[in-house]
């Protein structure tokens, strides 16, 4: 991955609202990030960090109202997607970014067959006839890994376990050769040794098509395994990011630190109690006007409740090439 | 308590089995039965931690419920301090109930959004004891101080509060009766990662001040790694391992505890990108129709001809290591059962 390959996809100052009867929740409060061809993005936070409403406010999946992109650039192949009609952007997803979610049982639709769901999109993007698609979709199956895919093809969603549904899923994300694959906890909801062997897949498939994806993950150690580069978001905004092994042994921000020590190991010492983050995750009421960690954050000082910090560089590389941090207190280096 | 200083047991669970009818057909006739769990034997022994771990449909949340009674045994005994609550009748049950109790998994469903805090934690009182209501109170007070809530929230309905605040309200009224054992079924699953360690502090700190023994049911290994004393491992409706904590991460035996703990992913970029795992090929079977021979034998891959014939039983093949396995048939001496005399030797161990 040179650095300086242009990025697939990239995005600039997104702000993502809801208007809520209790007011604005500031969902996601500018978010950039970019992703270089090939390239896997591994975007980890809790839920309520807008992880999942930065993704689907860059393909238009957010109802509105309540949801309102407010402002950003998401440019994918040089077009901003935000600028685009509803109808061009159809062509969008599906085409050109493939989405796949985290519960495969409920993101396949149970009354058709998964052949009729994988050719679906090849015929509409891709301009296929229907016994091109049926090849293809037979293809799409083998090779996410499903034995006898022919045959198969004709099965219903509930005929499939959890496993071989998430294949699917991924089939379908595949179906018209994307440029970005965006996962959304794809493994969450699977067992161990099944999410085991949907990652294998995911590496493999990397590796044969050469896309790029950004994987959305609360598991600290799926990312360790499969990303580049990590994002870690926090009330909604993007407070570190960094090449993978740099983020795990280097990390900066107070809350990735945190996060870091409160999982235990499967392996090592074991420590006697569990390091805890005090208190909650913030609510998003309003405009963010100081830092969203600071209420839980062992080292805030005057500042932090005064003034939202900015992602800032500290390997003296542009923001979002190298590792940057959003922190008063780790961008003074008070912590050597 | 890793010292060593082992007590009497305060669970014993025999041969437990909970089968489920399937009915089908016009006349809803019976066709078969879900093996939920197939013949499961452990001890539990007082102020321990046993962890029992195993993906979905493995049986080990059926296990919880069976050893609290929550379903009626299809075979099998449990022994809580020193009553086989299996057979006890109703009014003995209900007198017994106070000393077991449970945590569950979503402290949304498992609390009722009608009831304040104060009413929820003082139910059991309600139901067990004939106390008047200032003594209720100052106990519910006091049971609130213990799992970390705010006295001023005993009025509030469970929505006002957050996740982890819901699963103290659950601890405290599993805690409410003063109960020796709690069966803690995935209590942190519903939880996000910064809160989980909260809840696993609380249930380490109320163990080591009341002197609870717990059944932490869950699918988090590593987190299991962090709580439990000993582990049993669960795959279909059985018990294929059964180790105490360490023996079990450092060396796992019998061939799926090998493959469950190398799928579970490491928070360390460089450990991932050494490690090699044991992919399991396809899935688990049903229980309604489980393979003949070792339940393992359609995805092991380590397995025998024999495997596919001979039920392997669980046996002690190390001192205190309890394993289903025909690899290990000539440590075990021939079929022993949990207790049973140990044998020395054993292939794998000493050289790693």
């Amino acid at each position: 991955m040179p650095d300086g390959a242009a990025p697939v996809l990239d995005v600039r100052g997104l702000k993502t609202v809801f208007r809520t009867r209790g007011g604005e929740i500031h969902a996601v409060n500018s978010v950039s990030f970019h992703l270089r061809p090939g390239e896997l993005l591994g975007v980890v936070g809790e839920s309520g960090s807008g992880k999942s409403v930065t993704m689907m406010s860059l393909i238009g999946l957010l109802p509105s109202p309540p949801a309102e992109v407010r402002a950003g650039e998401v440019l994918l192949g040089g077009r901003d997607l935000l600028k685009l009609q509803p109808r061009e952007l159809q062509e969008v997803r599906g085409a050109k970014v493939g989405f796949v979610f985290q519960d495969p049982m409920t993101s396949l639709n149970p009354v058709f067959t998964v052949g009729n769901q994988i050719m679906e999109p090849l015929m509409k993007h891709m301009g296929m006839s229907k016994a091109q698609a049926e090849t293809r979709a037979a293809e799409l199956l083998a090779l996410v890994g499903i034995p006898d895919a022919k045959k198969r093809l004709k099965s219903y969603p509930h005929q499939f376990s959890g496993g071989m549904r998430q294949r699917v899923m991924i089939a379908i994300a595949l179906a018209c050769d994307p440029d970005v694959l965006i996962a959304d906890e794809p493994t969450t909801a699977l067992d161990v040794t099944i999410q085991a062997q949907i990652i294998e897949l995911v590496k493999e498939l990397r590796q044969k098509l050469g896309m790029a994806i950004v994987w959305i993950t609360h598991d600290l150690g799926v990312i360790a395994g499969i990303a580049d580069r990590v994002m870690v978001m926090y009330g909604g905004q993007v407070v570190e990011q960094a090449p993978v092994r740099e983020l795990f042994s280097n990390p900066q921000h107070p809350y990735t630190r945190a996060l870091l020590k409160t999982v235990p190991s499967l392996t090592g010492e074991r420590a006697a109690r569990l390091e805890v983050i005090q208190g909650q995750p913030p609510i998003l009421a309003g405009e963010p006007v100081a830092c969203p960690f600071r209420a839980r954050c062992a080292h805030a000082f005057d500042r932090c409740h005064a003034e939202n910090p900015l992602r800032r560089a500290i390997d003296g590389r542009p923001v979002g090439q190298g590792h940057d941090v959003a922190c008063h207190w780790s961008a003074g280096g008070a912590h050597g | 308590m890793a010292d060593g200083a082992m007590k009497s047991p305060l669970v014993q669970v025999r041969g437990l089995k909970m089968h489920f009818p399937i009915h089908a057909g016009l006349l809803r006739r019976k066709v078969g039965a879900v093996k939920a769990v197939d013949g499961v034997s452990f001890d539990i022994f007082e102020g321990e931690t046993l962890g029992l771990v195993g993906e979905s449909g493995c049986g080990k949340s059926t296990v919880g419920r069976a050893l609290l009674r929550l379903y009626e045994l299809t075979e099998g005994s449990v022994v809580i301090d020193g009553e086989d609550i299996a057979t006890l009748a109703p009014d003995a049950l209900r007198k017994k109930r106070p000393t077991m109790q449970m945590v569950f998994q979503d402290p949304q469903a498992s609390l009722n959004p009608r009831m304040t805090v104060a009413a929820i934690i003082g139910e059991p009182l309600d139901e067990h004891t004939g106390w008047d209501a200032a003594k209720k109170t100052a106990r519910v007070y006091e049971l609130m101080d213990q799992v970390g809530l705010n006295r001023r929230f005993a009025n509030r309905y469970p929505h006002e509060f957050s996740g982890g605040q819901r699963q103290r309200i659950g601890i405290a009224r599993a805690l409410a009766l003063n109960p020796k054992f709690i069966v803690c079924d995935e209590p942190i699953a519903a939880l996000d990662v910064s809160i989980q360690a909260q809840v696993v502090n609380l249930l380490e700190d109320l163990q080591d001040r009341l002197g609870l023994t717990y059944l932490f049911i869950s699918h988090d290994l590593s987190m299991v790694r962090h709580i439990a004393d000993r582990v049993a491992v669960m795959y279909l409706g059985q018990i294929a391992e059964l180790s105490p904590r360490e023996a079990l991460y450092a060396r796992p035996l019998h061939p799926y505890a090998e493959a469950l703990l190398s799928a579970v992913p490491e928070p360390d970029p460089t450990m991932e990108s050494r490690r090699q795992r044991i992919i399991l090929k396809g899935d688990v079977p049903s229980p309604a129709n489980p393979p003949k021979g070792c339940n393992f034998c359609t995805r092991c891959p380590k397995v025998m001809a024999v495997c596919r014939e001979v039920e392997p039983r669980l046996a002690e093949v190390e001192p205190g290591r309890f394993v289903a396995c025909h690899l290990f048939d000539n440590n075990a001496g021939g079929q022993a059962s949990p207790g049973a005399e140990v044998r020395e030797h054993n292939q794998q161990g000493e050289q790693r």
